[in-house]
């Protein structure tokens, strides 16, 4: 009987290939999905994840909610983060001396090194007032590794008064 | 001075030319429909960016190819490792001697066209394993040791089927075959060997090493197989090589089963061409859709159902011709 199983198998082997050619061959007569980059782009980003960027509020002089406590910094385990405290004035105690400068509750400087991000999202879920979000910069293109490094404050600022 | 030249001489060196230059532009051009189908199949569009719809990048990758270098290993059979690339290429002119495009438009009447492809298309496996021996590279030399069981095992089942037509003619000139059959499909030797014109088809994808039979180069396993320490044109003439003998195949396949030039309403070259570039075209369809067999499997394809198979259709074709 192994003979006639064994034809049995072959025509069933046979017709599974015909049904693959159909599969193919649909696919081919299907439109295609590729956006041609430069001439067209895609525009449905909202879901996309980017680099890092502050979550825009009207603050003064730092445009975010940063407390520069330095946490994101901490959790990057790329280390592209840097934050730093901005310094306050030097204020005149009772005793008229000036006294030792106060650090402020916002950041002076907030620098992202995006070459060595890899997007884990640490910093964003970790950030202790919400600061932080994914920004939707799909089409990023340079000629150095100095275009994608950024100064989100500086960034927040201009998209202020690109809105203004 | 022109008189004293020999018509025949005269016809066979403009049929050199035309051959070299048909078959250059044949190879760039397949070349492209093979990354375009492969891309459409894949419901992506393939080249695009460079001339209309890609149709300039197989010229572009060509020119690059030529500017590369000439490297050969150091441990090399120098000698045959250059002559395997010239080997794969120098039969096809060959072989499309006695191939009929056209009701007179052919290289060379041949009594004996069949043999002479046969034995010709034959000398592309010894290429593969000149390649393979002389590169002096372990994925070589595997990739050419599967071409002989290859050519070996899938040469027995095509010598059979195509003696089938050769019986049921009664010659081995392709313009005689071609010639006795009709202009309708239904005059065409595939419907009466529908059986030999599967084998056949089968056993030319095999013999050119096209997938699903493609193991003497399997990427996935031998990096490029036999081809592996090509460069620049050495790596280009396999290249030309294997697509040219897709169009040999096909046009085999064509004047013996499909009727060659014969076609509905007006014979002529087109029909032959139309033929011709549809099997290739089903040849990428099923590279693009069928995985690679295994080795056992190649070999037991061809031994195990494909010669009982094409020896039932010989017994056929026999009884066939005796009524």
């Amino acid at each position: 009987m192994t003979f006639f199983e064994d034809i049995r198998q072959a025509i069933k082997g046979l017709y599974s290939l015909v049904i693959g050619l159909r599969i193919t061959g649909r696919a081919l007569l299907t439109k295609t999905e590729t956006v041609h980059y430069p001439r067209q782009t895609v525009d449905n980003i909202d879901t996309y994840h980017g680099h890092i960027e502050f979550v825009p509020t009207d603050a003064p002089d730092h445009y975010s909610k940063c407390i520069a406590c330095g946490t994101c910094a901490r959790n990057c385990p790329s280390g592209c983060i840097t934050v730093e405290k901005a310094v306050l004035p030097p204020e005149i105690g009772e005793d008229g001396k000036p006294q030792k400068p106060k650090k402020a509750k916002y950041p002076s400087l907030f620098h992202l090194d995006y070459n060595y991000c890899s997007l884990c999202g640490h910093c964003v879920e970790n950030c202790p007032t919400n600061a932080l979000r994914f920004s939707t910069d799909v089409y990023l293109a340079g000629f150095s590794r100095e275009d994608f490094e950024y100064d989100l404050i500086e960034r927040s600022r201009k998209a202020l008064e690109d809105k203004e | 001075m022109i008189p004293t030249i020999p018509a025949e001489l005269l016809r066979l060196l403009i049929f050199t030319v035309a051959i070299l230059a048909f078959v250059s532009l044949n190879a760039l051009i397949l070349v492209w429909l093979e990354r375009k189908l492969a891309g459409h199949f894949q419901v992506r569009p393939g080249p695009f960016e460079v001339g209309p719809h890609g149709l300039l990048q197989t010229l572009c990758d060509g020119l690059k190819l030529m500017g590369k270098q000439l490297v050969a290993p150091a441990a090399a059979d120098k000698r045959l490792f250059w002559l395997a690339p010239i080997l794969a290429f120098a039969p096809v002119f060959l072989c499309f001697l006695p191939i009929p495009f056209g009701p007179t438009l052919l290289g060379m009447e041949f009594e004996i066209g069949v043999v002479l492809i046969l034995a010709f298309t034959g000398l592309s496996v010894l290429a593969t394993i000149l390649a393979g021996w002389g590169s002096n590279n372990k994925f070589s030399l595997l990739g050419a040791s599967r071409a002989v069981s290859q050519a070996v095992a899938y040469e027995v089942p095509l010598l059979i089927t195509v003696l089938g037509i050769v019986m049921y003619s009664g010659s081995l000139n392709f313009s005689e075959i071609v010639a006795m059959q009709g202009s309708w499909p239904w005059q065409w030797n595939i419907m009466l060997q529908p059986l030999g014109f599967f084998i056949f088809f089968i056993c030319s994808l095999a013999e050119c090493n096209r997938a699903p039979f493609d193991l003497p180069e399997a990427e996935s396993e031998l990096t490029a197989g036999f081809h592996t320490e090509y460069s620049s044109m050495g790596f280009g003439l396999f290249f030309f090589a294997e697509y040219t003998n897709m169009v040999i195949v096909s046009s085999v396949g064509t004047a013996l089963f499909l009727g060659g030039w014969h076609g509905p309403f007006v014979d002529g070259w087109w029909w032959f061409a139309a033929k011709v570039y549809f099997l290739i075209f089903v040849m990428m369809w099923m590279r693009w859709t069928f995985p690679r067999v295994r080795f056992d499997q190649l070999l037991n394809l061809s031994w195990k159902w494909l010669i009982p198979l094409a020896l039932i259709n010989i017994f056929y074709v026999a009884v066939l011709v005796k009524i």
